[in-house]
């Protein structure tokens, strides 16, 4: 059976776990880990735990053989489109191809992804996989109806020609398109110094060929890990091997773990939570090299608070890089940031343009939020990649009056030390922090995020069953500090500064041409 | 005097058997200002949004355990509970109770054989998660009567505070009392013997045996052992007259071993045990345009609630298909319910309710033979609230004998005989 669990709609209830303990494991109080692909040995135990979720966040592969239902026409569908190219074969792009066809489009669609396998869950990777309970080869995403379409896996897209709507791919085929979705997501941020990246223990974690390789030096036993980057992944890759009983390093530039996500006073409580579970966490310390032996495995660490650590595995947890080199040169405003676009997903070009045929989804994207000042951000969720994807499928496939907006607020969560973290709305996006409900020091609290006056995003602690109720005072421009009179009041409710440090801006270097209105065009120089 | 509220109505026992049509007219306003000043509220999205609303508390609504506590106490007392009951810490401990449910269902239909009419109620949908639940415990079967009348006289006292007379809610506190020093003595009796159930697990285990007052302890063994006694008997019992009412879903339970699944989580919208839960407003709380002043008492009607049609297409249809997650066509947020609440109060045991269902109704129409009512509407018992038949006669020509489908015998074999029903 194939099966993967919407853990932004997760709460926690643990029902799964009770129905299926062999599929499903509760991971502290709220968290929960799951096997994508049981046996199907296993199969009423999960029937009875997908229907036992008061959420229903348990999705289930569709049954073949299911009642056959008359895909609707899309409504007034714009006259020639019938090609659509996807390139990017992972969630957004999975999940933008069943929803044109849940939509009505009967044209020709191509999958295009440079990964030789079948869409596949990236969120068990940096868990239950590198903990040896999950083979990382086995948590391809569950199939819906026939998508009926034309797969290009293990062949990345290397151009794009946008006068001739053609997609350049690495065997040199150009593939025409009526319709673009560029959904081709982020990469792990490589350590910077080739040579010590090459070392023989040095890895990232973001596909499943990199979990695939760290699980198995995990389960070797190595004598210690370094992990750089005390960010979600660095954080859980910790996390998973203070489980497995292994000594691990964290070292971080910032103040503390997560603070770049959540700001510093709500990382200093992540910072307990590594140190309670046997983690030596050095913040505000960097790595100055990594060095290996004559034969190119790794053996030490040298690091700015001049200590040197004996370690036979690196994790360089150092976060992403967007893909899209493939668009250099494509004319469409696409760089570092990622792929610019609106909220219905159209991409701009280079000239600040919308375009018509290119939509972006998913990680890769970066769009306006009109509740954030209608900045541009990118988010890389997995809910915002979900959500996305379907606004970006049925915009792709309607006339203009009726495209959707993509206005849901983010959300995120991660399953670490047995705590689970969500957030609702943009907590960087904020000045100052107040605890509303629980306890810091007990772990289990709503952090309620403020800036000018409103309330922007709130963090929860093994707290998630609350979460929606301050999205929608998000959604409300609530007050902030927010003046209620809950259960569970915290003796003070003071807000304090969220201590979020300013993200490194990302710069765009363009010229200008042309004097005449009909002339004047931008090219991109650099793309930061 | 004033003509009788909607809910007034739904309160009055004339209307039991069917409240369904007065839960539509309560839909018709999202808010209602009873009288007495308590509220009503009764569309699916406004209950689910309260439900998980920090605003409201649970506290000073009933009669004592967590079910009537709020964070942080409720969770610490739960999270304790739950360490020998239910994942994290005892994930497999209703899964490994699943022969054991059988062979009570097995036993309980065995003793059918030689006649043709039974009270499902009073011989079966009541005894079975009483057994359930005293063996999840630790509790003596044999002091069944004790507990039976006291669980009555709680149930009675649990009224909607306005509607419950002064002398039963005196009753209902002295039930618990009782409970309280009859719990406290068995609780000697197993820490001097220690057995494979709950209560020996949280009374061996000094972690939790000292994470809460053995006041604690014992009110609220004493309320799993009401709340495992008045729920579940309903939604068994409500799940046959259904299923009766409905032979073509009857036949379907015979013969697919899967849809028995689907059909509880429709009973549990449908017909589900219980119809209102109690909370009390911390602070204002806006509805749909309505305030509902602080200090105020809500009724949060969740019957009606999973039978909103802006939450779930013609809601007052029989139909366990529409919980088919593997279907393309089924929205998995429609099959959504209130069934069991919701929020950090979702029932404790559900995981228990669902599988003892589960089976019963599975093992029930496996082996009655051409079953059928034999009054409809049944006669109901008093309680709005945990709302369910007091007797519900079924007729039959016969009782298959267990060996006749295979018991004793696994799930794989109960589901080879139901493809040979098939």
């Amino acid at each position: 059976m194939r099966l993967v669990v919407d853990l932004n709609r997760c709460q926690g209830y643990g029902q799964c776990a009770f129905a299926a303990p062999g599929v499903f494991r509760m991971r502290g109080n709220e968290g929960l880990t799951y096997d994508p692909n049981p046996g199907d040995d296993q199969r009423r135990k999960v029937l009875r735990a997908a229907a036992a979720c008061p959420v229903r966040a348990i999705v289930l592969e569709h049954r073949a053989r299911g009642p056959v239902v008359a895909t609707p026409p899309a409504a007034a569908a714009p006259d020639g489109v019938e090609r659509i190219v996807i390139v990017g074969a992972s969630l957004a792009g999975l999940r933008a191809a069943y929803a044109l066809r849940r939509e009505g489009f009967a044209g020709s669609l191509t999958m295009i992804g440079d990964e030789p396998y079948e869409p596949y869950d990236r969120v068990p990777l940096s868990k239950q996989a590198l903990e040896g309970w999950v083979p990382a080869q086995r948590t391809a995403l569950p199939r819906g109806r026939a998508l009926d379409a034309d797969w290009r896996l293990g062949q990345p897209a290397v151009g794009l020609d946008r006068r001739d709507k053609r997609v350049l791919l690495a065997d040199g085929e150009r593939v025409p398109f009526d319709r673009l979705l560029i959904a081709t997501g982020v990469r792990a941020q490589p350590w910077p110094n080739r040579d010590e990246a090459a070392l023989d223990g040095v890895y990232t974690v973001r596909d499943r060929d990199d979990a695939v390789g760290l699980r198995e030096r995990l389960a070797a036993t190595p004598g210690h890990v370094l992990v750089i980057g005390a960010g979600f992944i660095g954080s859980e890759v910790a996390s998973v091997c203070r489980e497995l009983g292994l000594p691990v390093t964290v070292v971080d530039r910032g103040p503390a773990p997560l603070a770049g996500a959540l700001g510093a006073a709500i990382g200093r409580i992540a910072a307990e939570m590594h140190r309670d579970a046997g983690v030596d966490l050095r913040c505000e310390t960097s790595v100055h090299a990594l060095e290996g032996d004559a034969h190119g495995h790794l053996r030490r660490a040298r690091l700015s608070d001049g200590s040197t650590l004996d370690v036979d595995v690196a994790v360089a947890a150092l976060g992403s890089r967007r893909n899209v080199e493939w668009l250099e040169g494509s004319g469409l405003a696409a760089g570092r940031w990622g792929v610019a676009c609106d909220s219905g997903c159209r991409a701009f070009d280079v000239n600040g343009l919308v375009t018509d045929d290119i939509f972006v989804a998913g990680d890769v994207a970066r769009f306006p939020h009109p509740v954030y000042d209608y900045q541009l951000m990118a988010l890389e969720h997995w809910g915002n990649a979900v959500d996305q994807a379907g606004i970006a499928a049925h915009n792709m496939i309607s006339l203009a009056p009726d495209r959707w907006p993509h206005l849901t607020l983010p959300v995120f969560w991660s399953t670490q030390f047995g705590t689970e973290i969500k957030s609702i709305g943009v907590p960087t996006f904020a000045d100052e922090i107040v605890v509303t409900q629980g306890s810091t020091a007990d772990r289990r609290f709503v952090a309620a995020y403020g800036r000018h006056g409103r309330i922007t995003a709130a963090v929860t602690f093994d707290h998630g069953m609350w979460l929606e109720f301050y999205g929608r005072l998000i959604e409300r421009a609530a007050p902030f500090p927010p003046r209620l009179r809950t259960v569970d009041e915290p003796p003070t409710r003071q807000p304090v500064p969220a201590e979020i440090r300013e993200a490194p801006p990302i710069h765009a270097t363009v010229a200008l041409t042309g004097h005449e209105p009909s002339e004047r065009r931008a090219v991109l120089l650099h793309g930061g | 005097m004033a003509a009788a509220s909607v809910f007034e109505r739904v309160l009055d026992y004339a209307n039991r058997a069917d409240p369904y049509p007065l839960y539509r007219e309560l839909r018709e306003k999202p808010v209602w200002r009873e009288a007495d000043g308590s509220y009503v509220v009764s569309r699916y999205r406004d209950i689910v949004a309260l439900l998980h609303d920090p605003r409201l508390s649970s506290r000073n609504v009933g009669l004592g355990g967590f079910i009537h506590q709020d964070p942080p106490e409720h969770d610490r007392i739960r999270r304790i509970l739950d360490r020998h009951y239910g994942p994290p810490e005892t994930p497999d401990r209703i899964d490994r109770m699943e022969p054991d449910l059988l062979e009570i269902v097995t036993g309980l239909i065995d003793g059918f054989t030689g006649r043709t009419e039974i009270d499902l109620v009073d011989d079966f949908s009541y005894p079975l998660p009483v057994t359930a639940i005293c063996r999840l415990l630790g509790v003596p079967l044999e002091d069944e009567p004790r507990f039976h009348a006291w669980a009555d006289a709680v149930i009675d006292g649990l009224g909607p505070p306005a509607h419950t007379p002064e002398q039963a809610r005196r009753k209902a506190t002295d039930a618990l009392a009782e409970m309280g020093e009859y719990f406290a003595i068995l609780i000697d009796a197993h820490r001097a013997v220690v057995g494979e159930d709950l209560l020996s697990a949280i009374v061996a285990d000094a972690s939790t045996r000292e994470g809460m007052s053995r006041a604690e302890l014992t009110a609220n063994a004493a309320l799993l052992l009401i709340a495992g006694h008045e729920t579940t008997v309903n939604l068994i019992t409500n799940g046959m007259l259904t299923l009766l009412r409905h032979p073509d879903m009857l036949d379907r339970v015979r013969r697919e071993p899967e849809f028995v699944i689907r059909t509880v989580e429709e009973l549990l919208r449908y017909e589900p045990p219980v119809h209102f839960l109690l909370r009390v407003a911390l602070d204002d709380v806006d509805i749909a345009g309505t305030t509902i002043p602080a200090d105020a008492t809500i009724h949060l009607a969740v019957a009606s609630g999973s039978r909103d049609p802006h939450h779930v297409p013609d809601p007052d249809r029989f139909d366990p298909d529409r919980h088919d997650l593997e279907r393309i066509d089924v929205d998995a947020r429609e099959s959504q319910h209130l069934g069991f609440g919701g929020g950090v109060h979702h029932c404790f045991g559900a995981p228990l309710a669902r599988l003892e269902t589960q089976l019963a109704l599975t093992e029930l129409a496996l082996r009655l033979e051409n079953p059928r009512l034999l009054a409809d509407p049944p006669p109901y018992r008093p309680n709005p609230v945990l709302r369910g038949p007091r007797h519900l006669r079924i007729g039959f020509d016969r009782v298959r004998p267990a060996e006749e489908i295979g018991i004793p015998r696994s799930r794989e074999a109960a589901d080879e005989a139901a493809r040979q029903l098939g």
